[in-house]
């Protein structure tokens, strides 16, 4: 994976401050992206995957983060040592970025136009005319219809599926090598997530570009991505092709978590569930950080920090006992 | 659903007054509720369902319509009194434990709210029936006195459902419950949700955008758009046999971890604003099946298999 990788995160640890000192909120995170291929990351609130996802582009705020460890590969150099000047050229140019709500990346002052144009004289230095035609065309390839007269609207007069278009607009304005979506689909309904979903697989088959896509949502992985890493506080438990993932969970959590999902086409009563609750990331676990709500934790798993270790076909998972046991659920 | 209803709502309409125009938020709904029963209400954003809900407790008047409550009529015209009276049996659990919680609040007391408004306990029997509320959500009855903050978001909507039992209501609106929460903390809630209704004989109302928990939770479901209902049925013919091409192209949105189908189109087209009223069917610029009458005429809510309403031209029975 890693020599034809377009960009690889290795032994990620990413610390932020608290009352009481730093406190990790990942830890030895590791995934990398190959070109033109899309990577699902999820996990629950406080797993750590939009934490990793701002961290490849050093979004952190400055003074309260601390990237204690690791390195991101990409293009030849490290995005955590480049200078400034080479991460600005990167931001926007080359990776784009795209959020949950598209309400707040908005500016609410500045037109459409402006804002789609903005990356365009930025990192291409169009003229103002040239990248306003660049723009309209650009609002049509997100499906904006009457798109010429769209581009002098203000954000609020958009719904919230159209502002995700517009924002998408922007992210592919400069054909960027890879696309980070970052729960693009979690504000908006189902009908509409369904068209925003084709519509990026539609850019990312004509554009050539990469994604990786945070989300919640295992449904969404499934229908969209080729290989998924699964965080679970802080940490990655388990990372696979799609089939094998969802077909043979190796970690109990990923187990669970696939179990816990609600089915749209089968009338179960109950659901399984994962019992416990998602640990606050500044307690601190000794062992496997999903001991206390595992029901096949031995004694190893309470003391020794579990080792993420290829289980076979690219299969890797945290979780010593099950991969021992030459278990694949 | 057996007996009498102890919910019926009849052509509910509530209009919100919007720079001038009128905006229809909920557009002549009708629904049974039945003793320990619940029903599941469906829809996206815009679509009326939590209008519906709030008007049922109480929370919203409604602009016309008549709703009756343990067969005890409650309109517009006979008010808050009216609804004094019923009040006590039915409660609301929202969406966001977060915002609906007092910070301020320890649990015990946000919990014991309902019980000191309506007086009548004394500080020990009040704190005993805390205590046992604690322990009927799944929560150690010691944790009363912390504050919400101290608490994870699904214990949170724990601390909202011990609240809305405070004071033994019979039927409860829930709005969202497991929407803001973690896939494994929904499933906890969802159950707990289930548990509580064979235990205490309760009738849900469950209002959700996501068909697959509203299946797992509904004898019955409602799917509404743009202010209507535009289908109603039992959930297994519901999810199985989807009769309202709008349903259809619901069920075919939800992404799956089992893809075992081959993927539907997607539908086209935003709900509609509901201050331009559209003409005919509300769903027809969307409806890859619309035609000429669907354009003019909006479609009954009518009965096309025993239990399972439609509100769509293509399935009229020929007069």
């Amino acid at each position: 994976m890693t020599e034809q990788a377009l960009l690889s995160v290795e032994n990620l640890t990413v610390q932020f401050r608290g009352d009481a000192g730093w406190v990790n909120a990942v830890e030895g995170v590791d995934f990398a992206v190959g070109a033109g291929e899309c990577l699902g990351i999820v996990g629950e609130s406080g797993s750590g995957k939009s934490v990793s996802a701002l961290s490849i582009l050093k979004l952190h705020g400055r003074a309260n983060t601390r990237y204690a460890s690791g390195t991101i590969r990409y293009g030849g150099h490290d995005l955590l040592t480049v200078s400034q000047r080479r991460l600005r050229q990167v931001r926007g140019g080359e990776i784009a970025m795209i959020f949950q709500d598209p309400m707040s990346s908005l500016n609410p002052v500045l037109s459409i136009a402006d804002q789609i144009m903005e990356p365009l004289r930025q990192h291409q230095g169009l003229s103002a005319r040239a990248a306003r035609r660049q723009a309209v065309e650009l609002l049509e390839m997100v499906r904006i219809s009457d798109a010429s007269r769209r581009i002098d609207d203000y954000p609020h007069r958009l719904s919230g599926g159209m502002r995700q278009r517009v924002m998408i607009a922007i992210a592919v304005a400069c054909r960027p090598k890879l696309l980070i979506a970052d729960e693009p689909t979690t504000a908006l309904d189902v009908t509409i997530q369904s068209q925003i979903l084709e519509l990026l697989r539609e850019l990312q088959r004509e554009i050539g570009m990469s994604v990786i896509l945070i989300t919640h949502d295992l449904g969404v992985v499934a229908e969209f991505a080729q290989r998924v890493v699964v965080m679970y506080a802080g940490r990655v438990v388990e990372s696979a092709a799609v089939p094998a993932l969802f077909e043979r969970p190796v970690h109990p959590y990923t187990e669970g978590l696939i179990r816990a999902v609600p089915d749209p086409d089968a009338d179960v009563r109950r659901l399984a569930t994962i019992p416990g609750n998602i640990p606050d990331p500044s307690t601190s676990i000794a062992g496997c950080r999903f001991n206390p709500r595992c029901s096949e934790a031995i004694k190893s798993c309470l003391t020794e920090p579990p080792a993420l270790v290829d289980a076979g076909a690219g299969h890797f998972a945290r979780c010593p006992p099950r991969i021992a046991a030459g278990r694949t659920a | 659903m057996s007996g009498a209803p102890i919910v019926a709502v009849r052509e509910l309409v509530k209009t919100f007054a919007a720079r001038g125009a009128s905006l229809r938020a909920v557009d002549g709904v009708s629904f049974d509720v039945g003793q320990g029963e619940t029903l599941g209400l469906v829809g996206e954003s815009g679509s009326g369902k939590s209008t519906t809900g709030r008007i049922l407790v109480g929370l919203e008047a409604a602009t016309s319509g008549s709703i009756k409550l343990f067969d005890q009529e409650v309109s517009p015209a006979s008010g808050k009194a009216a609804l004094r009276a019923v009040r006590r049996r039915l409660q609301f659990v929202f969406q966001d434990p977060q915002n609906s919680l007092n910070p301020r609040m320890r649990a015990q007391d946000a919990i014991a709210e309902p019980l000191d408004v309506a007086g009548g306990l004394s500080r020990a029997a009040r704190n005993d029936r805390v205590r046992e509320l604690l322990e009927m959500v799944g929560l150690p009855r010691s944790c009363g006195d912390r504050f919400p903050h101290e608490f994870s978001g699904g214990q949170r909507q724990r601390i909202g459902i011990a609240r809305a039992l405070a004071l033994k209501p019979e039927f409860i609106v829930c709005d969202e419950p497991v929407s803001s929460l973690d896939v494994s903390m929904q499933a906890q809630i969802v159950n707990l949700l289930l548990d509580l209704q064979e235990r205490l004989g309760l009738s849900y109302l469950f209002i959700a955008h996501d068909l697959a928990v509203v299946r797992s939770i509904s004898a019955r479901v409602a799917v509404m758009y743009a202010g209507s209902i535009v289908e109603i049925a039992p959930r297994h013919e519901l999810y199985t046999a989807p009769r309202h091409p709008y349903t259809q192209a619901l069920l075919a949105a939800i992404p799956r971890v089992k893809s075992n189908r081959a993927r539907a189109a997607v539908v086209t087209g935003e709900l509609p604003s509901q201050i331009d009223t559209v003409p005919g069917c509300t769903f027809h610029p969307r409806c890859p099946f619309a035609f000429e009458r669907c354009r003019a005429e909006k479609p009954k809510l009518r009965e096309i298999a025993s239990g399972h309403l439609a509100a769509c031209h293509l399935h009229e029975v020929p007069a």
